[in-house]
């Protein structure tokens, strides 16, 4: 008798799971531009209650991607930071959910597809960001720009971010791409910091003529090569060229544009690039460079710390790492100081978080101490402005951070730049270009199909 | 066991897992594979249109071809893990031994096996490209960079990576044979090829059917060192169809293309699958007695 009861529960139990499983996947189908958020009972209410902000006790969700074993420093500052805000606000918690990068991505997809995002949480510009904010995602943060935080941002770092003239997300880091160079290689060869292309050739060929690898490339990840091929679109066709063609207003067969990919290619026959590029990773690119067996590295500030105050590599190889700014070509159009680079992770609010007000003031607060201590105590670059003449940092840094503040043009990345479908014909393209396997008039035919497929 | 609500109640926690785990999904991936989907806004139904995208995409077939190719030299080793097999099974010294270490590598995971060829195929610090230098070749290629090599480079270890498996099952397969046929085989006079094509071999027949299938579909649907070796890289050249779905789906955002190609994907493992068993299926099969 007990089993026949037993059963039929079971069976309603294991049913409606199922049920449930299909209701919440059809939920994820719906999570389109039409069940705005906005106008969700929760959203609402939280207006109201913005209000009287000091009295009601909140907490506010954050996700953040960096982890206390692999990025100490950084989840350090997150801790001080929280801890001084919850502090300074006794009604305000803030509750931490730390994921490793790739882990963070996966858990944004399936968060958003079922509306759950944190309060506040982290995203990247540009291409990645733009799906959420289709998807209404996240909320515009214009009123942040314009209080405290107000001209605190180098320039053009928050445009990343924006979308249709709103910005939603306000960066934490901000990087720049300088050619990184092993001042003993070139010394024991008499070679001089390159300043025009042509030099810079010369260089390549005197290092692979005496069996050193010019260049550490690990082009497996493909968004390394994509960087030096975008510094040489930049020098001869111009930046504007550039960004007009990645925006889809411009082609990319302007004779600057494949001038450059044709240079890649040079590149590559003079041997400028270590052996076996395209099925290296960065890691093992980089790997390279550090072991002092290939001279030159191009890569964004994120790795000053290797360079400077990371006590595993040793002293000797730190004390010899200098830099230099890509070089300008004869009779192109491009100019010395623009770079390419760009903002790394910022900050979003959700835009149905009960809490919106809450946590826009908390980004605010975030962004604002953040910038304060993120380069000194971590090394990392934030996206505000730092006052060289102030902090102590070694003198790599304080040199790059001064070319930040003179630098005339920053492109972002292209592969940041372009939606997630151009953007992956992008690199697969640059891998192609590199490994010669696409001629550079159908590298440029390939760029301008994906950009215009993804309008 | 006669009571149905027992067996129900027995079956039901197995069958709901399936169905949540494997069934459903599968119906849905179906359906988004009709869909224009990025993963995060609304899904538009688009027809077939992905499917007809699917048959002229250039990078696709050459992905359905690599992982076609890797399949038939699956197939083909097979061959040569059945020879280690009859070997071993045979009276000879250290078979114990030399079936353990056969076995080590599938008991690596995937990624340690990845990181270790990785490191033997580096194209200048790699053992490979080491001992070939000291062997006086001035420009060994560099295996994993090389789009005409690649390929071939990583169907090394994806082939060592299971030879292991399919060794054991053979040899099981042969230990399961009664000592009492190949001793009698043996005093009737027949030679060991004898005794191994016309007594060992047709007696593990359908075991070899199976490993057949086995290893044609599991290449089919290859994933993981390809994955973290090369990414499908440089330039497609070993991309196969898993990490092309991957790719769509996951790094181009086009749910809706990734899920068709990994309905595609099923479909041909299904066919293959039959196909396969169609082909070897006999009339009459052996029994030991």
């Amino acid at each position: 008798m007990n089993k026949k009861a037993i059963a039929p529960i079971l069976l309603a139990t294991g049913l409606s799971l199922v049920a449930a499983g299909c209701g919440n996947s059809n939920s994820n189908g719906n999570a389109s531009p039409s069940s705005s958020p906005a106008d969700s009972p929760s959203a609402s209410a939280s207006s109201s209650a913005s209000a009287a902000p000091s009295d009601k006790k909140v907490t506010i969700n954050m996700m953040h991607l960096w982890p206390e074993g692999s990025s100490a420093q950084q989840n350090k500052i997150v801790n001080q930071i929280i801890k001084e805000y919850q502090n300074e606000h006794p009604n305000v918690t803030i509750k931490q959910e730390v994921l490793e990068n790739e882990q963070y991505k996966s858990k944004m997809k399936v968060l958003s597809a079922s509306n759950k995002l944190p309060d506040v949480g982290m995203t990247w510009a540009a291409g990645y960001l733009q799906p959420f904010v289709e998807g209404n995602l996240f909320a515009p943060l214009d009123d942040l720009l314009q209080g405290e935080l107000k001209d605190k941002f180098v320039s053009g770092t928050t445009e990343a971010y924006a979308v249709d003239g709103k910005t939603y997300a306000l960066p934490l880091e901000f990087n720049i791409t300088p050619v990184y160079y092993n001042k003993k290689i070139f010394e024991k060869y008499n070679l001089q910091v390159p300043t025009t292309y042509a030099q810079f050739q010369d260089v390549v060929k005197t290092l692979a003529k005496n069996g050193v690898a010019p260049i550490a490339l690990g082009n497996k990840d493909r968004w390394t090569g994509s960087l030096w091929y975008m510094y040489l679109a930049d020098r001869i066709a111009g930046s504007q060229t550039l960004s007009d063609a990645i925006n889809g207003k411009a082609s990319f067969k302007d004779a600057g544009l494949v001038q450059a990919a044709k240079e890649v290619q040079t590149l590559v026959d003079e041997n400028a690039f270590n052996k076996g590029f395209n099925g290296l990773s960065n890691d093992e690119g980089k790997s390279e460079f550090m072991n002092g067996k290939a001279a030159m590295y191009m890569m964004g500030t994120w790795e000053l710390p290797n360079f400077t105050t990371n006590q595993d590599v040793p002293q000797d190889f730190r004390d010899s790492v200098g830099f230099f700014k890509f070089p300008t070509v004869d009779g192109g159009k491009g100019n010395i100081d623009s770079w390419v680079g760009g903002p790394g992770v910022g900050l979003f609010v959700a835009e149905n978080s009960p809490v919106k007000e809450e946590a826009k003031s908390f980004v605010e607060y975030f962004v604002k101490r953040w910038g304060e201590q993120s380069v000194t105590d971590a090394g990392v670059i934030p996206a505000t402005k730092v006052d060289t003449a102030s902090v102590q940092l070694p003198q790599l840094y304080i040199d790059l951070l001064n070319e930040m503040n003179k630098a005339t043009n920053i492109t972002l990345f292209a592969d940041v730049q372009m939606k997630a479908s151009a953007a992956e014909i992008h690199l697969n393209q640059i891998q192609a270009l590199f490994g010669k396997a696409v001629t550079p008039e159908q590298f440029a035919e390939e760029h301008d199909k994906a950009i215009k497929a993804g309008q | 066991m006669s009571n149905k609500w027992a067996i129900a109640l027995y079956v039901l926690p197995a069958l709901l897992l399936v169905l949540g785990l494997i069934y459903i999904p599968i119906v849905m991936t179906g359906y988004y594979g009709l869909t224009e989907w990025n993963g995060i806004g609304a899904q538009k139904w688009i027809g077939f249109a992905n499917y007809s995208t699917l048959l002229q995409d250039g990078i696709f077939w050459k992905s359905a071809l690599h992982s076609l190719l890797l399949a038939v030299f699956s197939c083909v080793s097979l061959l040569l893990y059945l020879i280690v097999a009859l070997i071993l099974s045979g009276q000879i010294k250290g078979a114990n031994v030399l079936r353990k270490i056969y076995l080590i590598p599938m008991l690596l995971s995937s990624v340690a096996i990845a990181q270790l060829w990785l490191k033997i195929f580096h194209p200048t610090n790699g053992v490979l490209n080491s001992v070939l230098v000291s062997l006086g070749i001035d420009n060994p290629p560099a295996w994993l960079a090389d789009t005409s090599l690649v390929l071939y480079a990583i169907f090394i270890p994806i082939l060592w990576q299971y030879a292991g498996f399919y060794i054991l099952i053979y040899y099981a397969a042969l230990k399961n044979i009664p000592s009492s046929l190949v001793e009698a085989a043996r005093i009737d006079g027949a030679s060991a090829w004898q005794i191994a094509f016309r007594i060992k071999l047709p007696l593990i027949m359908e075991v070899i059917k199976v490993t057949i299938v086995l290893a044609f579909v599991g290449s089919l649907k290859y994933f993981d060192l390809i994955y973290v070796m090369t990414d499908g890289g440089p330039n497609n050249s070993s991309e196969v169809i898993a990490s092309y779905m991957y790719h769509q789906a996951f790094k181009s955002f086009d749910f809706g293309y990734g899920s068709a190609v990994g309905f595609f994907l099923l479909v041909v493992c299904l066919v293959a699958t039959w196909l396969i068993r169609r082909a070897t299926a006999s009339k009459d099969s052996i029994q030991y007695s």
